[in-house]
């Protein structure tokens, strides 16, 4: 470790202790240029993935799927249902791995947590009054506290739009911070909404924020608000999680959420984190897919692989 | 003053309501016009067009369905000229028009004639109602290129069923000029999806695929082909016909089996008031 990355690092961790250096140092970042993110992003979608190489793809994509359910209609039996499905996607196929994560609302945590238990799938839960974070902090730190308590081992909060928007960066700061408190071993994905954070330029700050903040994963959106996860989002959201650990040596895991329904949008995702992060990013680990559709696409793709014929729909649950 | 360059042709595929070319972007001469050869994925893409549609179609009302057949029966007749250019006699567009106005007939009158209620010893009212199968793959006759192919299209989405139609690959101007006529008939898009190309091609991966109701073999005519895709279909024990061999008088009224053959009958029981 050279000395400079030792004072850039406790610089870094400085940061959060004022408001002004906070925002000197969010609005000193380059600025995105969005065509070029865009066009980036559209050319890394035209690979060609065939053959094993798409097995493997898709094999990979199963690991990384947290496979979600947040419905106000969500009910104990059909969240463990979702998490049968977690551990066994294909019932037909032994071979077939489990997904990386369930990912629930904390008044279902209990219900997951007894079928999960043991499994090597991790627990997933929103939390700090998801989806609009809207609410006074004690209670979104309750919600978070609740949810370990219940067996989460992994925190899906939302960040503080409002005060972001309205440049109040610390308040956002002081949030993760207290809420990464609050979830103790449990991993923290902060949730960025990039959907209303309206500009690129934004959402690199924002995903600054999160990682200086202390969070283990950035996340695209709640999959709540019509705009989600897009691939030149996701692939500034890439930039800065390299950016960071080469500045820090602590490295960021990235789960894009919403609207990633097809093998074909996954497999692109993963080609954007192998040409834009390397493959360190590519393990369930430091990167997941926020989903509940995606799963079956990619089961029928793996059965099409497996048997030659194509699936249908009729062959895997409905979730 | 130059001479005018006439604008030719180039005779797509049907999927999903739309006129794409082939994903494997080739194509065949047919008459000096160049065709689509589909490939195994544009089978694939229509097939979750179809699957698509089924919802919609099998769920608007028999008299709804009804109308946009008839609607169709129209824009034949319209572009009866268009069909004698390519080589179809006019009796036979006549009768094609006469056979799909006759099909759009059955569509308000299948449940009437096919369902009814079942004497019980209980106090219930059983009732018995034709459904359409879903998804349903057609391989169609080569000749007569458009008589047989409104024969073999019309008895099965007048019920509600979607249909995937591997046009005869040596007729497949006819088809896609029908397929014109359907998109501007009011059809949703995907009730009808056209395949032009090989069929040793395109029929393999429709009778195999998982995600297909039922199977119509009437234009396979090599015996060992029609097997094998008997075979293949029995892996989701898909509904197969497969007409006799021997020659098809299409003009001979065709009965209602054709329609009859692509029906499930759903039971209910209901308990009676008192």
């Amino acid at each position: 470790m050279t000395a400079t990355t030792t004072s850039a690092r406790s610089e870094l961790s400085e940061l959060g202790r004022s408001e002004t250096a906070l925002r000197t140092f969010l609005h000193g970042l380059p600025g995105v240029d969005q065509v070029g993110a865009e066009q980036r992003a559209a050319q890394l979608g035209t690979r060609s993935i065939k053959t094993t190489a798409k097995a493997q793809a898709i094999d990979l994509a199963i690991r990384m799927v947290d496979l979600t359910t947040l419905e106000g209609a969500d009910t104990p039996g059909k969240v463990r249902a979702l998490a049968a499905k977690a551990l066994r996607p294909d019932p037909a196929d032994p071979s077939c791995p489990h997904v990386g994560a369930v990912c629930v609302y904390p008044a279902m945590v209990p219900h997951v947590a007894e079928v999960l238990r043991g499994s090597g799938v991790h627990l997933a839960s929103v939390a700090t009054a998801f989806p609009s974070g809207q609410a006074p902090l004690e209670i979104k730190l309750a919600d978070t506290r609740a949810a370990v308590a219940a067996g989460a081992d992994e925190i899906d909060m939302v960040i503080n739009r409002g005060a972001f928007l309205a440049g109040r960066y610390k308040e956002v700061y002081d949030e993760i911070v207290a809420t990464k408190e609050a979830s103790g071993d449990a991993h923290l994905k902060v949730i960025l909404e990039t959907g209303e954070l309206a500009t690129y330029d934004n959402v690199r700050r924002a995903s600054w924020l999160a990682m200086l903040a202390g969070g283990d994963f950035i996340k695209t959106s709640t999959g709540k608000v019509p705009i989600a996860a897009t691939m030149p989002v996701s692939l500034v959201m890439l930039e800065a999680v390299r950016d960071f650990r080469e500045a820090t040596g602590r490295q960021v895991g990235v789960k894009p959420a919403g609207g990633i329904k097809t093998t074909k949008d996954a497999i692109k995702y993963l080609v954007m984190v192998n040409e834009t992060v390397g493959p360190d990013w590519l393990d369930p680990d430091w990167f997941r897919f926020g989903a509940s559709s995606l799963l079956n696409d990619l089961l029928m793709q793996r059965t099409k692989l497996t048997t030659g014929t194509y699936s249908g729909p009729d062959y895997f649950t409905l979730d | 003053m130059s001479e005018r360059v006439a604008v030719r042709k180039t005779y797509k595929l049907f999927i999903g309501g739309k006129f794409p070319r082939s994903e494997s972007g080739r194509s065949y001469l047919v008459q000096s016009s160049n065709v689509s050869l589909a490939s195994r994925k544009d089978a694939r893409d229509a097939v979750v067009a179809a699957r698509a549609a089924v919802k919609g179609w099998a769920g608007a009302t028999a008299y709804n369905r009804g109308q946009i057949l008839y609607r169709a029966a129209e824009m034949l007749e319209g572009r009866r000229e268009q069909f004698v250019a390519l080589g179809i006699p006019g009796d036979e567009v006549d009768a094609a028009v006469d056979r799909w106005v006759w099909y759009a007939g059955w569509a308000d009158k299948l449940a009437q004639v096919y369902g009814g209620a079942n004497p019980v010893a209980g106090p219930y009212f059983n009732i018995s109602a034709p459904e359409p199968t879903g998804v349903v793959a057609v391989v169609a006759p080569e000749r007569p290129a458009l008589l047989g192919l409104v024969s073999v299209i019309a008895p099965a989405i007048v019920s509600g069923n979607t249909v995937v139609v591997a046009a005869s690959p040596s007729e497949p101007l006819a088809a896609v000029t029908l397929a014109e006529v359907l998109a501007t008939s009011d059809l949703p898009g995907g009730v009808v999806n056209i395949l032009t190309g090989a069929i040793t091609e395109t029929a393999p991966t429709l009778a195999a695929h998982m995600d297909v109701n039922a199977i119509d073999l009437t234009g396979v005519g090599d015996a060992a082909l029609a097997t094998d895709l008997e075979v293949k279909a029995a892996e989701n024990l898909k509904r197969v016909l497969r007409p006799a061999p021997g020659n098809h008088d299409w003009t001979a009224d065709p009965g209602v089996a054709p329609m009859t053959a692509l029906l499930e009958t759903k039971t209910v029981w209901h308990p009676k008031g008192v």
